[in-house]
């Protein structure tokens, strides 16, 4: 078709057009007309084209009728039956009405979370490359209320000794499993760690009641294989720990370390004692408990004179599918309650991401079931695990994770970092996302 | 929701506690009506007697949600989306889950296509004494041309009575989809600045509803919800762009959360459902691993701030897995334990020979050590002794799982092991091994400790049972 004309301009001629003067004019040609391409007089396709258009095609039809062309055979043939009222009934939007689009802030969330800082340079008195520091935050993560002052960060675990795990994680560790130093320093160099946490299971009168005095040396070979900051936890042994961590707190003295953990279980006193005799943070663990946890928060500022700056909570992770559904509300209450300023809740908190790895579906080969669908491969399964467990805690408030697989680590870092805005990447045209051949 | 306590809610009933609605008073109806378990409906004199009638009409206001609730579909795999009051789920819990979508293309070969939706119909995952399921198609032109995208269109439907998403830009492609297809109240897709005269007439033509789609213009999504409403299409789906990467995706989550907290807040005209398109994701990685993963992730995000739909396109199970599972998370109500009542239940046709096994009361526990028996024709007695909704490691840990209470558990149920049993065995969870000797002392029975994983029962039962005398 290559009559140009604009529809505008045919309205406007045929608005002029008397009906006489048509009588020189070959209809033919005209019913034959291609509005746009399409389907010739077919008010279906007219209506599609626009309101214009149709009356445009029913003005020419009509005429042609007039003049007696077969119009309304032509309509049936079309549509496969006698034509209806081709526009009745059917409104058709002229204009868009226009819209801001505005939302205010949160003006309730106006106390800031405490920030700690972990790890202490030769400037501080320590050995550090670098310290991190948690919390600053002024609205839930990732919104648009307040920038956040601080990234989240992965500390990787690392045991004394040892211990189970999924085999997509021992892979990973077979080559260090008896060094913690090594281990360590594998996590740094290979796996982008931002800190270290060991872990010293091994004091457990149940494992092997390694001495404290013992397990503070594997601390000390730690300290020296890595310069990066460092967690200290204990075996989870209430009885034992405070011991352990308080010969761990003294060996580590000068390099703010964060101990793990105080509990409401422990004497978490002496725990409380050894941080703030040698410089170092607290890390107040509770039961998915937001009482509770304000109780122990109270009893470390109050009871036992911890500074403000020197607690990070844990209010305890559960897996994915294995009640993160609680872990989640918990920490997402925790956190607002201190954007709006409850103060015994405004501190950072962390999260033992690698709990993941206790659902079944994390390690196991298959389905015990066999209704199920296929789980697909395990090495793929149990790294996303982990990684969805922290993710959703990451919008919920949590600061910084405790993990173990490489992947779950660099995958979490680069959606956490891409939340917060600190990772560049091209832009991606999704305008015709739908003809995508993916 | 206007309103929030049954107080509020019992001024507009009649006040008779006539019974009708199966309540015993009117102001447990109207607690009723505020945790969303009943519906004014259910008042029938409210409903029928005009008296009522004035009263009725301003309850449903009240009581309708802040985010406008769009059905997809027809019949029972229709999908309700939106409907949702708070920014929070601990307020009052999330309503209607996300719905996921998975996309067929028709470029597919017919075989390929029917396969594919077979695939996504028939997915499911056991959880918590039900099956996690999948829920629409997502039907994309690649081709751009009417007759294939109709062809299959035409084709999913012989396939499945999943609910579809008819996405294409061109209203020709859009109208031939609808003409095979709108009786099933497809979702379609998308108004943009270029079609929306077109995408609108045929949402009205058609009677189904619609997503408008503004990549990262409020204004423009604002103004297209806006006119589409202001028109009578009141079932409107907003996409305001998933960009997958970067300062793209940042963006794209803050644009949630403010459609979400202005519809909350009362913005009406943009207080609709919000479509959410991990599968850009694709766009944005080469290999498929890659792709699932980061399309996993972008999905997990949208889950748990504010996506009420969305499109996705890896049906592998490692990613499939997760993404039901975070779903089934945010919006379960946080606000009350998960639990099944504490007792002996039979799991098969369990004789004197049979074993007697412990766990918890929490549901997923219970549940997934039922399937795990059951499944595998393990004929038993299951005792779900009551933990307060814990699972066994932490109960253990806790103290809400001990001898005495395993003890209390069996003598509550009246299950008389002697009774009951040849074999005076209790078999414990792996996690709850150091009670042994405990559990010994107070029961009288052998105890022996099972698994740490009940999904390993078939296997233990094969070494262990019958127990050497």
């Amino acid at each position: 078709m290559s009559n140009k004309m604009k529809l505008s301009g045919l309205t406007d001629l045929l608005k002029d057009l008397d009906v006489d003067s048509l009588e020189g004019v070959t209809i033919e040609g005209d019913i034959e007309l291609d509005i746009s391409g399409g389907g010739g007089l077919n008010p279906a396709m007219a209506y599609a084209l626009g309101h214009e258009a149709a009356q445009i095609s029913l003005h020419v039809a009509n005429i042609a009728r007039m003049l007696g062309y077969p119009i309304d055979q032509l309509f049936a043939a079309s549509m496969g039956g006698f034509p209806q009222a081709p526009i009745a009934g059917q409104s058709r939007i002229e204009e868009l009405i226009p819209a801001k689009f505005d939302v205010a802030n949160m003006s309730e969330w106006a106390t800031p979370i405490q920030e700690v800082t972990l790890g202490a340079t030769s400037a501080d008195g320590g050995s550090r490359k670098n310290t991190i520091t948690l919390g600053g935050e002024n609205a839930l993560p990732y919104y648009f209320d307040a920038e956040m002052p601080h990234r989240n960060y992965v500390t990787m675990d690392v045991f004394d000794m040892p211990i189970g795990m999924a085999k997509a994680v021992k892979g990973n560790y077979e080559d260090v499993i008896n060094d913690p130093a090594e281990w360590a320093k594998k996590v740094v160099r290979d796996f982008n760690a931002d800190m270290v946490t060991i872990h010293l299971i091994s004091t457990d009168p149940l494992i092997n009641d390694t001495p404290a005095r013992e397990a503070a040396k594997v601390v000390e070979d730690v300290l020296q294989a890595v310069d990066v900051p460092i967690v200290i936890g204990g075996s989870g042994n209430p009885q034992k720990d405070p011991e352990v961590l308080e010969k761990a707190a003294e060996v580590a003295e000068g390099e703010r370390v964060l101990l793990a953990s105080a509990s409401l279980n422990l004497d978490y006193e002496r725990v409380a004692k050894a941080a703030t005799d040698y410089g170092h943070a607290v890390l107040s663990w509770t039961q998915l408990e937001i009482n509770a946890q304000k109780e122990l928060n109270r009893k470390l500022m109050k009871q036992c004179g911890v500074p403000r700056d020197s607690i990070v909570m844990d209010p305890t992770t559960a897996a994915l599918g294995y009640g993160l559904d609680y872990a989640y509300t918990n920490m997402e209450r925790i956190r607002l309650a201190a954007l709006m300023g409850d103060d015994e809740l405004t501190f950072p908190m962390s999260s033992g991401t690698t709990n993941a790895w206790g659902a079944r579906e994390s390690w196991m080969k298959e389905s015990p079931l066999s209704q199920d669908s296929d789980w697909g491969p395990r090495e793929y399964r149990g790294p996303i695990w982990e990684i969805v467990t922290g993710l959703t805690l990451s919008l919920a408030g949590n600061d910084m994770f405790m993990m173990m697989h490489p992947t779950s680590v660099q995958v979490l870092k680069e959606i956490t970092q891409t939340l917060y805005g600190s990772i560049e990447a091209d832009e991606i045209d999704i305008t015709n996302w739908i003809g995508a051949e993916v | 929701m206007k309103i929030n306590s049954p107080l509020e809610a019992y001024k507009f009933l009649p006040g008779t506690n006539c019974g009708e609605c199966g309540e015993t008073s009117c102001m447990a109806f109207a607690s009723h009506l505020i945790d969303r378990s009943k519906k004014a409906t259910d008042c029938i004199p409210l409903v029928n007697e005009e008296k009522y009638k004035k009263k009725y009409a301003e309850l449903e206001a009240l009581l309708a949600p802040e985010i406008r609730e769009v059905v997809i579909g027809v019949g029972e795999k229709a999908v309700s989306i939106g409907g949702d009051d708070v920014l929070h789920r601990h307020k009052l819990t999330f309503f209607n889950k996300t719905a996921f979508a998975y996309d067929v293309w028709d470029t597919m070969d017919e075989k390929d296509l029917v396969e594919r939706v077979n695939k996504i119909q028939d997915f499911k995952k056991f959880y918590v004494g039900d099956f996690l399921t999948l829920d629409m198609i997502a039907v994309r032109s690649i081709s751009d041309d009417p007759a294939k995208f109709a062809a299959a269109v035409k084709k999913v439907m012989e396939t499945t009575d999943f609910p579809m998403v008819l996405c294409s830009f061109n209203p020709e492609v859009l109208k031939a989809g609808l003409e095979v297809a709108a009786e099933k109240r497809p979702l379609l897709y998308a108004a943009n600045k270029d079609n929306w005269q077109e995408v609108a007439a045929l949402a009205q033509e058609y009677n189904v509803p619609v997503t408008v789609f503004a990549p990262n213009d409020l204004d423009l999504l604002k103004s297209l919800a806006k006119t589409f409403s202001e028109n009578g299409i009141e079932d409107v789906v907003l996409d305001p762009g998933t960009f997958p990467t970067g300062k793209g995706l940042k963006t794209t989550f803050q644009n949630f959360l403010k459609i979400r907290r202005a519809g909350i807040n009362g913005d009406r005209d943009i207080a609709f459902p919000i479509m959410a398109v991990p599968l850009t994701a694709w766009m944005a990685h080469d290999d498929e691993v890659s792709a699932s993963y980061w399309e996993t992730v972008v999905a997990s995000v949208f889950t748990v701030k504010y996506g009420d739909i969305m499109i996705l396109h890896s049906i592998e199970g490692y990613a499939q897995l997760p993404e039901v599972h975070i779903r089934d998370t945010i919006y379960t109500d946080p606000r009350k334990p998960v639990t099944v009542d504490p007792g002996v239940y039979e799991v098969g046709s369990p004789t004197a020979d049979s074993p007697l096994l412990v766990t918890t009361n929490f549901a997923l526990t219970y549940y997934t050590v039922e399937s795990d028996l059951s499944s595998n024709g393990i004929d038993c007695y299951l005792t779900a002794i009551d933990t307060d909704g814990i699972g066994v490691e932490a109960a253990v840990a806790g103290g809400q799982l001990t001898a005495a209470k395993i003890k209390k558990g069996l003598d509550e149920a009246g299950f008389d092991m002697k009774e009951k049993l040849n074999n005076n065995v209790v078999v414990l969870p792996g996690l709850a091994a150091r009670l042994q000797g405990d559990v010994e002392d107070e029961t009288g029975a052998a105890v022996m400790i099972g698994p740490a994983d009940s999904g390993r029962l078939p296997g233990w039962m094969e070494q262990n049972w019958p127990p050497q005398k």
